[in-house]
């Protein structure tokens, strides 16, 4: 059951993740840290934990969007085969949908319709981001409200304004844990 | 195996495996490969791609190496240039997975991460800003962001169902524009 409902989870956050890697997250923390899935007694994730794998993602190569999908499909299932069968499913349906209609939208690029849809989307993708960064700040991430916040604005700081690369920040702030706590 | 598919395989799976820096660093990366090494697309060519590539659902850098390898060698190319964008992440998390579980709970690495949570927060909030920018938000539709993202985070609502309204507005807005111009 958990196969399947692994599956059903990654086919749509495929489906329906638009705007990149960050928008998705929100899509994924939905499935992952908030839904009980059918026959099962708990979500799958602590937000905690959700917020580690965002942080391993950021580290290591390739899009957010399949580490995060191997790495939650090993976790939750315990097996390789979980973890293949979550990349292959957030993959698989833009894969179809590309082929499908990849030259249709290419040639029909000014077709009002199309270009209605993707404006209202945007002010919506805008909004998703917004929310993964809201449910991740809470109580389990800033357990106190001095360092944590603090490690918080300086690292926001440093990526707005100083355009450090995320990697960095993610190391600079490991370095910060370890000393601080 | 075909050179073709070869070269498109191999040229994906190194993108995949040396870019740092999620979905746009690998566009980056592939520029230089697709079109100024392979020429596999013009610049204009890779443009009008990548925004199919941006308005599609998914993975944008999965998408992305599926155009391309659908142009080059079909079904089958696109198979293996996904194949490829995927296969290093795939392995490098697996082993980072499998690697991770017999540490987690020490105490060491938790007060390492006890750091990194807070700034992977603030990672999140900083693409809020670059995105409303690009989407032109403004007084007018600040509301949308605002609404869809107080409902998801404190109402627990489905982001997909924002996604489908958004669909749906988009078609019916222009069907009734239409309509209006017609009468």
């Amino acid at each position: 059951m958990i196969y399947i409902n692994l599956i059903l989870a990654y086919l749509k956050i495929g489906l329906f993740g638009f705007g990149g890697g960050y928008a998705m997250l929100s899509l994924i923390q939905h499935e992952t840290v908030e839904v009980i899935h059918h026959g099962e007694s708990a979500p799958w994730l602590t937000l905690q934990e959700f917020t580690d794998i965002v942080a391993i993602s950021q580290m290591s190569p390739g899009p957010i969007g399949i580490n995060s999908a191997t790495y939650i499909g090993y976790k939750v299932t315990g097996s390789v085969l979980g973890s293949a069968l979550a990349t292959i499913s957030v993959c698989l349906p833009s894969f179809i949908l590309v082929l499908l209609i990849g030259t249709f939208l290419l040639k029909n690029r000014e077709n009002k319709y199309i270009q209605n849809v993707f404006k209202a989307i945007r002010p919506v993708v805008v909004g998703m981001v917004a929310s993964a960064a809201l449910l991740l700040m809470n109580k389990e991430n800033f357990p106190d409200y001095t360092k944590s916040i603090a490690i918080c604005v300086i690292a926001f700081l440093l990526v707005r304004y100083a355009k450090l690369h995320p990697i960095l920040i993610v190391i600079l702030s490991g370095i910060a844990g370890y000393i601080l706590y | 195996m075909n050179r073709e598919i070869y070269k498109l395989f191999s040229t994906f799976f190194k993108i995949g495996a040396f870019t740092f820096g999620g979905g746009w660093a690998m566009i980056a990366m592939m520029e230089k490969d697709i079109v100024n090494k392979h020429k596999w697309f013009s610049h204009e060519e890779f443009v009008d791609n990548l925004a199919i590539a941006q308005s599609m659902p998914g993975i944008l850098a999965v998408n992305m190496s599926v155009l391309v390898g659908n142009k080059i060698a079909k079904k089958t190319g696109a198979t293996f240039a996904a194949l490829g964008t995927i296969l290093p992440s795939f392995i490098i998390i697996l082993a980072i997975a499998m690697f991770f579980v017999t540490i987690y709970d020490n105490p060491t690495v938790e007060s390492i991460f006890k750091g990194i949570r807070p700034a992977v927060v603030a990672l999140i909030i900083a693409p809020v800003l670059t995105t409303a920018k690009a989407a032109k938000i403004g007084i007018k539709n600040v509301w949308v962001p605002i609404a869809t993202a107080l409902l998801i985070t404190f109402v627990g609502i489905s982001p997909i169902a924002f996604i489908a309204a958004a669909i749906i507005y988009g078609v019916s807005k222009c069907y009734i524009d239409n309509k209006n111009l017609k009468a």
